[in-house]
């Protein structure tokens, strides 16, 4: 069962060569790689809730001199979203790019995305981090620049620089890391590293590379620029899985490896920072007249949500009421991931649609085609946290965490932030009702409208009624 | 030996310094890119240094493979940046 | 899973499943709609019978589904609930008739039953939940099923409406979900039993617990029309009249007050609250609801305006009747959730046939519609008599166990103005239309007939209805002492509550 580890990242990588290799074919072989990676991540799975941790040597160097692969609850559940979410967005990209030329250019890098997305989820060791950090940023920029015009180049063109930023402050951090402890291995430095300058300064330069990566407040102005003018289904994976990424690196950090490192006056520094991000976000977001800039200030939003867990985490002592605080944050980041990718691919159907992309003319195409405003509406649903998203549970666990520790701040931040994402999400689905003739039948692009459909649906529906195991595959610690 | 360790550290955190300071504040394109080169060239230079085992002894080769890693990525990283300078400086010339 | 447990689920499925199934049918398909919709609603019917019958021998019937840990999604048939879940049944298969009737030319009708069917859904959902935490998750899906209600017809006015019913309702769930992870917090599972839980707490918490119960009647209080949370209901009179009936009869307001009730009496018990002192504060809120309303109505020439401002004044009794403290209030105020309901119904009914038939939105065009329409007419007087307590309509009754419950907790002194004020605004707002109706010559020409007068007055699926529930009004207050009427299920609740 350890072997899933290796082979959730050299299917794809195996694929993205292929593809590159043989462009008149690289459909037929995306199409069988995303399947093939997804069981993988679903045996993946599988083993971890039944056996617990999982790990694997490379070439059967041990730790310190090779290159391991772990796997616990935590990563399992976010590899297996990040198949997913590939998945779908790998058919709709097969019928939104409609140029066998766009297609061949696009699958290797889509592929190698997804291999740097599991590799990092699967690190086990500090320099293997940075490794696969910088293969999602490059890949990533790639695929944002395939927009073509100026702005989406000036925009990759700024992602990749402060990406670039980013890693090498993390970089920076790392060696640190070797000069003070002499072993990058994630488990063992969660046992050696103590509460001393270099250990501080060590932290503080990753995570301020990472806050960049993960475009917190008030680090993101790079974000909604560079997933608004990117391709759909590139947008799509931006938002719901490379921020993600970034973010499960600061989870990691400041949870396991250097959990006692962490003062409540830095864990608070998060805290605020997320909801600048929230307040800030959700205002943007509404003010704007673009849909796509909507849904990518919406990330910065929904990203702040999951920063306001952290001084809860701080303050709460290990036992039940932490793990399902936990679990609410990880709940929150899945059902994220899931409707934010869903509803940018039902912008790009609409965007696809009447050539644009503006809220106020959304009128006629919003109401011929009812699958994709479902789809649309499920989205903003989860956006806003609204039973039975999985997003309500999440806040539940917030709001309830925020009451146990009696910082009631985050209280007001959180019903804040929805209903400032009510506001902007119904802004949009009140362009649904109208003097339209509904038509014959709902579903019109079935390529494209059922994956964005099926997406959403798992945040609201699919998480949000079966996602107790969250809670029991979070037990399962590094 | 411990003071010419501890040199080269802060050199190579002096050099992380200037090459942060370029990235952030020049506007340049190109020279907030060799500013980033200069602030990975910083942070090889710590990591050459914490290979130093004491006198007679074979450096750590961990730190080395370290570097060469950084070297390639820092390079892929810059030649993407550049192909995009170039396409965007085409495109405006275009537009 | 046994037939106990699936129970509650099988009823939310029996509109859930139809409705969904809805929503993908083609626009042209009417009959496949149509016997989806009755089939449903027949079905629930038939085993909401069972319910009843099952939950007066004592029968548990409970579905149950772990969301996340401590956070239990629970169906559960008690009395109350049963309660809310047959009226909501009868009157949903009523208002289905109707709607049929009255949406019969309108375009996006499988998209109008589909969120139809998931608002009744909600609505039973809700009246089956059995800890707080469900309540909430119905409640909000709730707002979101009728949304697409209110906005339907798609014009300025109508999305101006569902925007600010959103804005209410959005905020007023905000506030009770604040309130109920506070209670759960303090206080564990918050699950519905009669008498309460919440007195067994420290007395260190009683602070908190005051502070909660204002959060959560605020939250609650936006749904139930409470002054001055009330602000969307005249709003959202855009949407077309199956949807204002089933709003104001059966499932939005309705749902507040059903909210109002259970916390009261099965999270923190009656006695109990009492003791905190808040039992005063919520009186006080309903009579002011109640006076203003009344009030409001009298200056509205709007007819559904006039019945908006009124079921902001009727649904408050409901929260009276909790306020006073006694088994003789809770029966009043618990059984004029049923009547209120059947009673606005109809007058909603009424309503709308006369727009849909002759053009008639305001009252100064009602002048003799009597003769036109006797059948609606009649209806509509029987409910308005009921409205302001003439017996033997079902109004008379819970004015009746009301004033009596007054008198027994020692409160008559401000109870009994309040109710004999509204009684008599009732009366100056409902006469003079029934006076005009019947008294008044017809002008020269109705302001628009759709629907020419032939062998009946109306089309059926809009003549039926009405008639229907005005009898049952009439049945409600009749045979107010025959077992399984809502009188008698009233006091069955009032008795397991206080213990009895």
């Amino acid at each position: 069962m350890a072997e899933t580890l290796i082979w959730l990242v050299a299917v794809p990588l195996a694929g993205a060569v292929a593809a590159l290799l043989l462009p008149r074919q690289s459909t037929p072989i995306v199409s069988v790689t995303a399947v093939a990676a997804s069981l993988v991540a679903g045996t993946l799975l599988y083993a971890v809730s039944e056996q617990g941790r999982l790990s694997y040597e490379i070439g059967g160097w041990s730790a310190g001199l090779g290159i391991s692969l772990r796997a616990d609850g935590l990563s399992a559940l976010l590899l297996m979203m990040t198949a997913l979410v590939a998945l779908a967005t790998s058919v709709y990209a097969a019928a939104y790019f409609n140029k066998a030329a766009d297609r061949a250019r696009f699958w290797p890098l889509w592929l190698l995305l997804w291999t740097s997305l599991n590799a990092l989820l699967l690190s086990g060791d500090l320099f293997n981090l940075y490794v696969t950090l910088e293969l999602l940023g490059l890949s990533a920029v790639a695929l944002a620049s395939l927009g073509g015009k100026t702005a989406a180049v000036q925009a990759a063109l700024r992602y990749l620089l402060v990406g670039l930023l980013g890693s090498m402050m993390f970089l920076a951090g790392v060696s640190l890391i070797y000069a003070g402890y002499g072993t990058l291995d994630l488990s063992t430095l969660a046992g050696v590293v103590a509460a001393e300058p270099v250990a501080w300064t060590a932290l503080a330069l990753m995570t301020a590379g990472l806050l960049l990566k993960t475009a917190l407040f008030p680090l993101h102005f790079w974000l909604p620029p560079a997933h608004a003018s990117a391709p759909a289904p590139v947008s799509a994976v931006l938002s719901a899985l490379v921020v993600k990424a970034a973010f499960y690196l600061v989870l990691r950090l400041w949870l396991d490896v250097f959990a006692d490192l962490v003062t409540p006056a830095a864990a608070n520094v998060l805290g605020i920072l997320g909801a600048g991000a929230i307040i800030w976000g959700s205002w943007r977001a509404l003010r704007t007249e673009r849909l796509k800039v909507l849904a990518a200030y919406s990330t910065v939003a929904q990203l702040g949500y999951l920063f306001l867990f952290f001084p809860l985490l701080q303050a709460l002592p290990p036992g039940p009421a932490r793990d399902s605080a936990v679990g609410g944050l990880v709940i929150l980041a899945l059902t994220h991931g899931f409707a934010k990718a869903g509803l940018f691919l039902a912008i790009g159907i609409i965007q696809q649609r009447c050539g644009h992309d503006n809220i106020r003319e959304l009128d006629g195409t919003a109401q011929r085609l009812p699958a994709t405003t479902f789809a649309i509406a499920l989205g903003g649903v989860a956006l806003i946290g609204l039973p039975p998203s999985g997003a309500f549970l999440g806040k539940w666990q917030l709001i309830a965490a925020s009451f146990a520790t009696g910082q009631w701040l985050w209280i007001l931040v959180t019903i804040a932030g929805s209903l400032l994402a009510a506001a902007y999400v119904f802004r949009v689905l009140g362009h649904a009702f109208g003097h339209q003739p509904y038509p014959q039948r709902p579903v019109t692009m079935a390529r494209e409208e059922w994956p964005a459909l099926i997406l959403t649906a798992m945040a609201v529906l699919g998480l949000g009624l079966a996602g107790a195991p969250v809670w029991d595959l979070m037990e399962i610690g590094a | 030996m411990l003071t010419a360790h501890w040199l080269y550290v802060m050199t190579g955190c002096l050099i992380v310094a200037l090459g942060l300071r370029t990235a952030l504040l020049h506007t340049l394109l190109l020279h907030r890119l060799i500013g980033i080169n200069v602030m990975g060239a910083g942070v090889f230079l710590v990591l050459i240094t914490v290979a130093y085992r004491g006198p007679g002894l074979a450096p750590d080769p961990v730190p080395h493979a370290l570097v060469l890693t950084g070297i390639v990525v820092a390079v892929s990283a810059t030649a993407l940046a550049l192909a995009l300078a170039r396409r965007l400086t085409a495109e405006q010339d275009h537009g | 899973m046994n037939f106990d447990t699936a129970l509650p689920l099988l009823v939310v499925a029996s509109s859930l499943l139809p409705g969904l199934v809805i929503f993908f049918l083609r626009e042209d398909s009417h009959r496949l709609r149509t016997l989806l919709n009755l089939a449903g609603a027949g079905v629930k019917v038939v085993l909401v019978g069972v319910m009843i019958w099952g939950v007066f021998h004592q029968h548990s019937y409970q579905t149950s589904w772990s969301l996340a840990p401590g956070l239990e999604l629970v169906l559960h048939a008690d009395t109350l609930s049963v309660l809310f879940v047959s009226l909501s049944t009868v009157l949903w298969l009523v208002t289905t008739v109707y709607a049929i009737g009255y949406l019969e030319k309108s375009p996006h009708r499988s998209r109008f039953f589909g969120f139809f069917s998931l608002c009744v859904s909600a609505t039973i959902g809700l009246a089956l939940a059995g800890n707080l935490f469900t309540f909430v998750i119905f409640y909000e899906l709730l707002t979101l099923a009728t949304y697409p209600l209110v906005a339907h017809r798609g014009t300025p006015e109508a999305l101006r409406g569902a925007r600010i019913y959103l804005a209410y309702t959005l905020g007023g769930g905000a506030l009770l979900l604040v309130g109920a992870v506070w209670l759960q917090v303090i206080a564990g599972p918050t699950a519905f039993i009669e008498g309460g839980v919440l007195s067994q707490l420290p007395a260190e918490y009683h602070g908190q617990l005051k502070v909660i119960f204002l959060l959560l009647m605020i939250g609650l209080g936006v749904k139930a029309a409470l002054v001055p949370l009330h602000g969307w209901l005249p709003q959202a009179m855009v949407a077309p009249a199956p949807v204002s009936a089933l709003l104001h009869a059966v499932a939005v307001v309705k749902a507040g007050a059903f909210g109002i009730v259970r916390v009261v009496y099965d999270v923190y018990g009656v006695n109990f609250t009492s003791e905190l002192g808040l039992l005063a504060g919520l009186g006080i809120a309903a009579a002011i609801t109640i006076v203003y309303g009344s009030m409001k109505a009298l200056s509205q020439d709007n007819l559904k305006k006039r019945l908006a401002y009124s079921t902001v004044s009727q649904v408050s009794y409901i929260a009276l009747g909790t306020a006073i403290l006694g088994p003789v209030g809770t029966i009043g105020g618990i059984v004029h959730l049923v009547h209120q309901g059947i009673m606005k119904i109809t007058l909603f009914f009424a309503a709308g046939n006369y727009a849909e038939t002759l053009g008639i939105h305001k009252v100064s065009e009602m002048n003799g519609v009597g003769q036109r329409m006797p059948a609606t007419t009649l209806a509509f007087s029987i409910a308005a008599l009921g409205m302001i307590g003439i017996p033997p309509v079902a109004g008379f009754i819970s004015k009746w166990y009301l004033g009596l419950g007054a008198i027994e907790a020692g409160v008559a002194g401000w109870v009994m103005p309040v109710l004999i004020i509204s009684s008599l605004l009732n009366a100056a707002y409902f006469l003079p239309v029934l006076y005009r109706a019947w008294f008044c010559q017809p002008g020269p020409a109705w302001p628009a007939e759709h629907i020419p007068a032939a062998r009946y007055e109306t089309a059926g699926a809009l003549l039926w209805p009405p008639v229907v529930t005005a009898g049952l009004a009439l049945a409600a207050g009749l045979f107010a002492a025959a077992p399984y009427s809502p009188l008698e299920w009233a006091d069955l609740i009032a008795r397991r509550e206080y213990g009895l």
